[in-house]
C-alpha cells in the first residue's frame, strides 16, 4: 500500500469519525425472512453487509466521499477499484453530473470497459422533500445521468441497471442542507 | 371573533382520547368556529361483566374529532338518561346542547351484544333517530359505535359520515439505518392497526381498490421496485409489476378492473394502465419528461398526474379515452400527487411555496387554490370518502407522522404514533 494511499485511509478515518451519524455501517442485522403470507417468501438481503461506507462532508456543497470496500481486492480484479469513489453527489432537483465527479466514474468506465462480464447498478436516491413518488421519478433520473456518462466513454448498456430508491432509503437523517445534500446521490454497486 | 376561535381552540385541545392499544392517538389542534352542541350520555348497561369499550366515549370521540360538534363534558351532564322516557330536555338546554345521543348496552349470549341507540333534539323534544340497534361481539364494539357516529353525522349535516372507513398507512420502525418498513390497516381514528406486510426493504404508495377489499402497493425485493396487490381478508397476493426501472405509483380505476402504474421499463416514466383480469399493458402518456403519481377520476374518464413537461413538476389530466392531456395546476413552484374529491370538484395537491411544502386545494372549476397546511414538510393527501376531510403525511418533531385536515381547511389534528415514522396514508373507500 503506497503512502499516499495510507493518508486517504486516515482522512476516511478522521471523515468517518466526524459524520459517524451519517455513516450507513452495515449492522448485522439477522437475514431472517419476513413476516409474509404462506404463498410467498420474501429473502431479506444484507447488501451491506460486507462493506463499510463513510460520508464525509465538506463544506455544504463542496461534498466528497469515499466507500471503502475491503472485499474489492479479493474480487476478480476489482483492485483497480480500490478506494475509488462510489457514491456521486446531485444538486437539488437536478440530475447533472458534478465536475468533480468524472474523475472517478472515467475510472469505474474503466474497468467496466475493460471487465466486459461486470455488472453495475446504479441507485439513484432523492432527498426527503416532495413527494415520494416524485423522487423515485428523481433518483432514476440521477441514476441515469450516471449510466449515459458511464456509457459515453464506452462502457455497454447491457452492463448497467438503474434503480431507484426515491427518498426511502437516506444516509442521513437530519432536516437540514447537510442531510438533504447526503441523501441526493447515486451509489455504484457492482453485482456479483 | 378572534376570542371566540381561541375559545374553541382551547376546547379542543382539551379533548385527548387515546386508548392503551391504539399505536395512534387523536390530537385536535384547531377546530371550526361553528360547533353543533351535542351530549353522548354513557350507554347504560346492565351487566356484570366490564365491557370492552366505552361505546358512547367513542361516538363522542368521533363527532369532535369531525370539527363539527363540540361534545358536552359528562361531568357537566345533570342526569344520564338510558331510554328517552328519562329524558329532562330541560336538563339538556341549561347545557346548550342542541342534541342529545342516549343508548343501551345489553349483554346476549355467545359473547354478543346488543347495542341500541337513540338520536334526540333538544329543541323540538322529538327523537331525530327512534331507538335502533345493532348486535355485535366484544371484538367488534369500535365497529358498532362508528356506526352509530356515521348514523348521527347523517342526520345532523346531511353527508355521509366516514368514522367506518380505515386507513393505510407505512411505518419504518427501529434502527434508522436498516428500519423494518410495516404496511398497517388501521380505523380512520388510528384505533386497531394490524400489520398488513412487512419488510426490511421500503415499502410505498398503498392504494385501495374501490370495494375496500383489496390493496396495491410498492414493495421493494432485493433493492428493486414491485408492484403488489393483496386481498385484505385472506393476505392473498400477486405480483404484478416486476418490469426493469420504476415500477410505481399504482392507483385503482373506479370500476376496479384497472390499476394506473408508472413504469420506466421504456426508458423514462411514462402513465400506463394494467388491466388485471388479462394482464394487458396500455401506454397512456408518451413524454421525455418525468410521467408520474396518477390517480382516478371518480368517474373514470381522466387520470390526474404529476409531470414536469412544463420545467417543474405540476398536475396534468388524461382523458383516458383520447389520451389528450392538459395541464390543471398553474400556482405555486410546484405541484405534485393530486387526489381527487369524490364529487370531481377540487383536486389536493402538494404544493411548494417559498420552499415550503403544504397541501393545497384547487377548484377544478374555479382554478381558486387554498392552503390547506402549515406543518412542515407535508405530502401524500388521501381523502375521506365523504370528501370531507384530507389525511396526510407531514413532520413534526423531526418525526413523520399523519395529520389531518378538514377541506375547508378550519380542522386539523395529528395522529402521532407512538414509534417510528409514519407516512403514506391512503384513506379507505366506503366498505359495502
Amino acid at each position: 500500500m503506497s503512502v499516499t494511499k495510507l493518508g486517504k485511509f486516515a482522512v476516511i478515518g478522521l471523515s468517518a469519525a466526524w459524520i459517524a451519524g451519517c455513516s450507513t455501517t452495515a449492522t448485522d442485522t439477522d437475514s431472517s425472512t419476513v413476516a409474509e403470507d404462506a404463498n410467498t417468501t420474501e429473502q431479506a438481503n444484507d447488501t451491506t453487509e460486507n462493506s463499510d461506507q463513510a460520508f464525509g462532508a465538506g463544506q455544504d456543497d463542496a461534498m466528497t466521499s469515499v466507500i471503502v470496500d475491503e472485499n474489492a481486492s479479493n474480487n476478480n480484479g476489482m483492485d483497480s477499484l480500490a478506494g475509488v469513489e462510489t457514491v456521486f453527489y446531485f444538486d437539488f432537483d437536478k440530475s447533472i453530473v458534478r465536475p468533480e465527479s468524472r474523475e472517478a466514474l472515467a475510472k469505474h468506465a474503466e474497468y467496466l470497459v475493460g471487465n466486459p462480464d461486470a455488472r453495475v447498478v446504479l441507485e439513484g436516491h432523492a432527498d426527503e422533500r416532495g413527494t415520494r413518488e416524485y423522487n423515485m421519478a428523481l433518483g432514476e433520473r440521477r441514476a441515469k445521468a450516471i449510466s449515459r456518462y458511464l456509457t459515453i466513454q464506452g462502457v455497454a448498456a447491457s452492463q448497467i441497471e438503474t434503480v431507484s430508491f426515491g427518498e426511502e432509503v437516506p444516509v442521513a437523517f437530519g432536516h437540514d442542507s447537510n442531510a438533504w445534500q447526503l441523501n441526493r446521490r447515486v451509489e455504484v454497486r457492482y453485482e456479483k | 371573533m378572534m376570542f371566540k376561535k381561541y375559545l374553541s381552540v382551547l376546547f379542543t385541545c382539551l379533548i385527548f382520547i387515546s386508548s392503551a392499544r391504539a399505536q395512534l392517538v387523536i390530537e385536535i389542534t384547531s377546530g371550526a368556529d361553528q360547533l353543533l352542541p351535542i351530549a353522548v350520555v354513557p350507554f347504560g348497561y346492565d351487566g356484570v361483566d366490564a365491557l370492552p369499550e366505552d361505546v358512547a366515549q367513542i361516538v363522542e370521540a368521533d363527532l369532535a374529532r369531525s370539527g363539527l360538534f363540540q361534545a358536552i363534558p359528562r361531568s357537566n351532564m345533570l342526569s344520564m338518561p338510558t331510554k328517552e322516557a328519562d329524558v329532562f330536555y330541560r336538563d339538556w338546554r341549561l347545557l346548550k346542547s342542541d342534541y342529545v345521543v342516549i343508548g343501551t348496552v345489553k349483554k346476549l349470549p355467545n359473547n354478543q351484544y346488543r347495542i341500541g341507540f337513540e338520536l334526540l333534539n333538544v329543541l323540538s323534544q322529538k327523537p331525530v333517530q327512534k331507538h335502533s340497534s345493532i348486535d355485535v361481539s366484544s371484538k367488534n364494539f369500535r365497529d358498532a359505535a362508528h356506526y352509530i357516529s356515521d348514523k348521527v353525522y347523517e342526520l345532523l349535516t346531511g353527508t355521509r359520515g366516514a368514522f367506518s372507513t380505515r386507513i393505510l398507512y407505512v411505518t419504518a420502525e427501529g434502527d434508522k439505518k436498516a428500519p423494518l418498513f410495516k404496511l398497517q390497516v388501521a380505523d380512520a381514528d388510528g384505533h386497531r392497526p394490524q400489520v398488513v406486510v412487512e419488510s426490511k426493504e421500503p415499502i410505498l404508495s398503498p392504494s385501495w381498490s374501490m370495494d375496500g377489499r383489496k390493496i396495491a402497493y410498492v414493495m421493494f425485493r432485493n433493492r428493486r421496485p414491485n408492484i403488489f396487490i393483496q386481498e385484505l381478508a385472506t393476505g392473498k397476493r400477486q405480483q404484478i409489476a416486476q418490469f426493469r426501472g420504476l415500477n410505481g405509483a399504482p392507483s385503482w380505476s373506479p370500476d376496479g378492473k384497472k390499476l394506473a402504474l408508472v413504469l420506466s421499463k421504456d426508458n423514462n416514466p411514462e402513465i400506463y394502465t394494467l388491466d388485471i383480469a388479462t394482464q394487458k399493458l396500455e401506454r397512456m402518456t408518451n413524454h421525455y419528461a418525468i410521467d408520474t403519481e396518477p390517480s382516478w377520476e371518480p368517474d373514470g374518464k381522466g387520470i390526474v398526474f404529476t409531470s414536469d413537461r412544463g420545467g417543474n413538476p405540476q398536475i396534468y389530466r388524461l382523458d383516458v379515452n383520447s389520451k389528450r392531456v392538459e395541464r390543471v395546476t398553474f400556482e405555486g413552484d410546484l405541484n405534485t400527487r393530486a387526489r381527487m374529491t369524490p364529487d370531481g370538484r377540487y383536486i389536493v395537491t402538494v404544493q411548494k411555496n417559498d420552499g415550503n411544502y403544504h397541501i393545497a386545494l384547487q377548484d377544478m372549476k374555479t382554478g381558486r387554490v387554498q392552503i390547506l397546511t402549515e406543518t412542515y414538510l407535508d405530502e401524500s393527501p388521501s381523502i375521506a370518502p365523504n370528501g370531507s376531510m384530507v389525511m396526510y403525511a407531514t413532520t413534526y418533531q423531526g418525526k413523520g407522522i399523519l395529520a389531518v385536515v378538514s377541506v375547508d381547511g378550519l380542522v386539523k389534528y395529528r395522529l402521532p404514533s407512538a414509534d417510528g415514522d409514519v407516512r403514506e396514508p391512503s384513506w379507505s373507500p366506503y366498505f359495502k
